[in-house]
């Protein structure tokens, strides 16, 4: 098979990963010649890198496929990079304050999260059951130190010890259903194995090995059940480490199972569908109800993006083009939420710490009535609470769970979402109504203008990026189908 | 006029603008907070004006919908559109009136006042978008929004029990109202739009109707509320502040009325006949059951809330009544309890500021300190009575006439209602106000003073004009309720038809 590359030209819809992988080695090389000190310049580089290639795959992204077939860059995997891009970018951003506390102060930190985001965006674009392997463990080896990068810490090394071996397993299992696939269909493109399945049966071992894939991947998403090390991880890592797995490798997770299910099983949705319902439910559900009893900041929020991603699966559920349309918003919008949310915890610190706990947010809105006003504002777009960006991004995902008649899936969803609100007006009762026990200190400032950001975006969605978010969506989704 | 094209969308968001021009307000002393006052009576003084603009501009011979604004928006699903017609206009300045009058009452409040401006002016643009918008998601988006608002109100302004009020007002709300928003899709996949004016003239299928009025009812039901799913109302009231009770009272029960007329009547008529008997029953049991559970309580705020759940009955019964002095006689009761609850729990709130307890043991003999409270109370006793000659009086009426001519026994047992709510309401104002004036620490409270005075006496004024003039609410809403109706009623003819039809076949 000759090489579809001629000419550098020709590699233009790969150039945001090969920029992104070639600067992380350049600062590698740069961050090892200058020793320690220069963490936060090296950061600070590696942001502007992510903010430019942000800025390239929004503007400039050529689309295509490259490398035999293996790579695809389409109007859904620019839409999920930028989803990624941007997510990683403010994981750096929250790491710049407070690098030391967290033990972020070391140059690789910069690098790693920049080798995960390429891998991040490998998986996206991936159009090969290979590349979508190489790009899942691309992302995982990254992530997997970036949550031990806490060394003396016990529970940071817990958290990456426990996220290891479980990342381990599940690559096992996608490993197992893709050589099944591979077995059963002879091919490991994904349009192609499309072709493969029309023209053969339905035959019993694709459908094993289709269901290994999506455990493995389920893994990568923290569906429900596979959602154990979530909360571990979260609690266990760094705030800012764990602000950057709540955000960027859900979302390229997220991409890379609906670029499976709808472009390579497209001919037996029918049996992916029971298994995204129920993995869809479940992660409602328990999300909605385990988090109840939490106290950690953390857990609950990790609770939360359980929770959130089982609404974005009621999207995928339908297998339509408006479902996956859905998800995309519902990304989208997650990802802000999200952004703003730690952005705001890490904003908070007292003489014992950084905030962990919620019964230490107490009054908070009577010490910081912005940061407070900008977690109550977010809390309620969790619950999904109209005007706020919440609201429409589930809208998106049950209107077309509605279209495909999905009604106890959207029953059950809905319900679940009336439980989760207990947990998230907890946050908000306890800022507001209660009396206040401690001193926060002084803001920083990148902190504060990151939430007030998320806030904007989130009061204001109808108003401004609702329309041309949607019409995004639109068109990314229009190129699956 | 400039306005006249987009004149709704101004009324709907200038409360929100006066809320962003509050939080530009320097400063957290007393200074500061008279500024946040002013700007807060200001704005909502200007929407009242507008809204009164508003009335006097609308043509009440065209039963369609005025004023309309309509772009398309997210996606091809929402869109921006407004727009209001008979039954929907009247309400806008009742909820733009209220506004004002509940921003003086709230001029003693001292805890911090910015905030508490703030969520009063983003409720207001919540609540005159559920009636000002004709979108069927937008309308979503303005009822629950309303949710934000309120909670924090009872959550941070509230009594000693604010917090599980808050709570409970929060998840009966929600629940209910997340079934209807399911709902929404289903109609928009069955329909292909959400634009209210084109949903009305679509016919959904018999047995899809069913499902949707279900949902739709789950959700007013608990706002409006019926009974059963009333039992949040008395605790919100009770742990809200004066001015959420108000509000409460007034506008965000009606929500529920008013959705019930919008939709569940008008958009799914074949259900709401097969339900009627069922909404009935619910609201004979609203009308009497809490009318007792009324008698014994002994928390004023606790008695009027109650009151409010069985004033509601009334509106229900009007409405699936289907006949149209029935949905007028629901429109004007909305409308008179409005003004009359509102008024009541403002009544309780001079004496909670003077002497912090809404227990009635706690008083009596007031007439012989207040005497122009007394006489305040009395008019808004009565009006709540249904006494002839106040506003009261005239929807209860309209809706008993209505539904005699549906089904005798349910007016029957209606006007067992009204005696019962004489009873409580008399018997109350009894033990408050008159009586020997025994209490030591009653004897030196003070009667109205001159900003409760201006508070009080346009609700005085309205309540009576109304009463003996209703002719300006029920000329308004007769073109619409009159189109609603035929609508209705050629639903039925064709249903009726519809077996002769094939029998003819």
């Amino acid at each position: 098979m000759g090489s579809d590359v001629v000419s550098l030209g020709a590699l233009a819809p790969a150039f945001p990963e090969m920029i992104v992988a070639i600067g992380a080695v350049v600062l590698l090389l740069i961050g090892v010649a200058f020793r320690r000190e220069r963490s936060a310049l090296i950061a600070g580089v590696a942001i502007v890198l992510l903010v430019g290639v942000l800025l390239l795959v929004l503007f400039q992204g050529a689309e295509g496929v490259l490398f035999n077939g293996g790579f695809i860059a389409d109007g859904f995997a620019r839409y999920m990079k930028a989803l990624v891009l941007g997510g990683s970018a403010f994981a750096l951003i929250f790491s710049l304050s407070n690098a030391a506390e967290h033990g972020l102060n070391k140059f690789e930190y910069s690098i790693l999260v920049l080798l995960a985001t390429v891998g991040m965006m490998m998986m996206v674009s991936s159009n090969d059951l290979m590349t979508l392997y190489v790009g899942i463990e691309l992302q995982s080896l990254a992530l997997y130190v970036v949550a031990a990068m806490k060394r003396t810490d016990a529970k940071a090394t817990e958290a990456g010890l426990k996220y290891f071996v479980l990342g381990a397993l599940s690559s096992g299992m996608l490993l197992y259903g893709a050589s099944l696939v591979y077995g059963f269909t002879g091919m490991t493109q994904l349009d192609k194995i499309v072709g493969m399945i029309v023209m053969g049966e339905r035959s019993i071992g694709l459908i094993f090995g289709m269901v290994f894939l999506l455990a493995g991947i389920a893994f990568k998403i923290s569906a429900v059940p596979f959602h154990m090390w979530t909360p571990d991880v979260y609690e266990g890592a760094p705030m800012p480490v764990t602000a950057f797995f709540a955000t960027a490798p859900k979302v390229a997770a997220m991409a890379l199972f609906i670029r499976v299910v709808t472009v390579s099983f497209e001919p037996i949705t029918q049996d992916w569908q029971q298994i995204v319902i129920f993995l869809s439910i479940a992660s409602m559900v328990l999300a909605a109800f385990a988090a109840i009893g939490q106290n950690n900041l953390k857990r609950l929020l990790a609770y939360s993006s359980i929770g959130h991603v089982g609404f974005a699966l009621v999207g995928l559920s339908a297998g339509t083009s408006v479902g996956v349309e859905g998800v995309a918003v519902y990304m989208a919008v997650y990802i802000t939420m999200t952004v703003g949310i730690f952005a705001c915890i890490l904003s908070l610190k007292t003489e014992a710490g950084f905030v962990e706990r919620i019964d230490e947010l107490a009054g908070l809105s009577q010490r910081r009535p912005f940061v407070a006003a900008m977690i109550a504002i977010l809390m309620f777009s969790l619950i999904g609470l109209p005007p706020l960006a919440g609201f429409f991004a589930k809208w998106q995902v049950f209107l077309a769970a509605i279209e495909a008649q999905l009604f106890v899936l959207a029953v059950i969803g809905v319900l679940a979402s009336a439980v989760s609100a207990f947990y998230y007006l907890r946050v908000i009762k306890v800022m507001y109504f209660d009396e206040p026990v401690a001193e926060f200190h002084a803001v920083p400032r990148e902190l504060t203008f990151v939430m007030a950001l998320a806030g904007f975006l989130v009061v204001t969605y109808y108003a401004t990026v609702g329309s041309p978010l949607t019409a995004a969506a639109h068109s990314a989704a229009g190129s699956l189908f | 006029m400039i306005f006249s094209a987009n004149i709704l969308t101004v009324i709907t968001f200038l409360p929100t603008v006066g809320a962003l021009v509050l939080l530009l307000v320097p400063g957290r002393d007393e200074r500061s907070n008279n500024v946040v006052r002013w700007i807060s009576l200001v704005t909502t003084l200007i929407t009242f004006g507008l809204s009164l603009l508003l009335w006097a501009q609308y043509d009440p011979t065209n039963p369609g919908f005025q004023f309309v604004e309509n772009f398309p928006w997210i996606g091809e699903t929402i869109g921006y559109r407004m727009g209001v017609d008979g039954i929907s206009i009247l309400f806008l300045p009742l909820t733009a009136f209220l506004m004002p009058l509940v921003v003086l009452a709230s001029w003693s409040v001292t805890v911090r006042v910015r905030e508490y401006m703030i969520v009063f002016l983003v409720l207001e643009t919540m609540m005159l978008g559920v009636f000002a918008t004709l979108d069927l998601a937008m309308f979503y988006v303005f009822f629950e929004g309303s949710l934000i608002p309120m909670f924090l109100i009872i959550g941070i302004w509230g009594g000693k029990r604010r917090i599980q009020a808050a709570y409970k007002f929060f998840f009966y709300s929600f629940t209910g109202t997340v079934l209807m928003l399911l709902a929404i899709m289903a109609m928009y996949w069955q329909a292909g739009t959400l634009d209210i004016a084109r949903l009305l003239t679509f016919k959904f299928s018999p047995e899809v109707q069913i499902w949707l009025w279900l949902a739709f009812f789950a959700s007013f039901a608990v706002k409006l509320p019926m009974w059963p799913f009333h039992r949040w109302l008395p605790e919100a009231h009770v742990e809200a502040p004066t001015a959420g009770s108000v509000l409460l009272a007034a506008i965000l029960l009606k929500l529920g009325g008013y959705g019930f007329i919008r939709f569940s009547l008008a958009m799914f008529p074949d259900a709401s006949a097969l339900f009627a008997n069922f909404v009935f029953v619910l609201s004979i049991a609203a009308i009497i059951i809490t009318s007792l559970v009324a008698l014994v309580q002994t928390d004023i705020k606790k008695l009027i809330a109650y009151s409010s759940v069985a004033h509601m009955g009334f509106v229900t019964m009007g409405i699936f009544a289907g006949n149209v002095l029935g949905v007028q006689g629901a429109l004007f009761q909305m409308l008179s309890h409005g003004i009359v609850s509102g008024a009541l729990f403002l009544c309780v709130g001079v004496v909670y500021d003077r002497m912090h307890t809404r227990e009635i043991e706690a008083y009596g003999g007031l007439v012989e300190r207040m005497p122009r409270y007394a006489l305040v109370f009395m008019i808004f006793t009565m009006a709540n009575v249904g006494l002839p000659g106040t506003s009261g009086f005239v929807g209860e009426f309209l809706t008993m006439i209505a539904v005699f001519e549906v089904n005798t026994w349910v007016a029957l047992f209606a006007a067992f209602g009204v005696i019962l709510s004489a009873a409580y309401a008399l018997w109350l104002y009894r033990r408050v106000i008159f009586g020997a004036l025994t209490k030591e620490s009653l004897k030196g409270i003070l009667d109205l003073d001159r900003r409760e005075v201006i508070v009080m006496v346009p609700l005085v004024v309205l309540t009576i004009i109304f009463g003996f003039y209703p002719a300006p609410i029920l000329d308004a809403t007769a073109a619409s309720v009159n189109l609603l109706v035929t609508n209705i009623a050629n639903v039925a003819v064709a249903v009726a038809d519809a077996p002769a039809a094939a029998v003819a076949h």
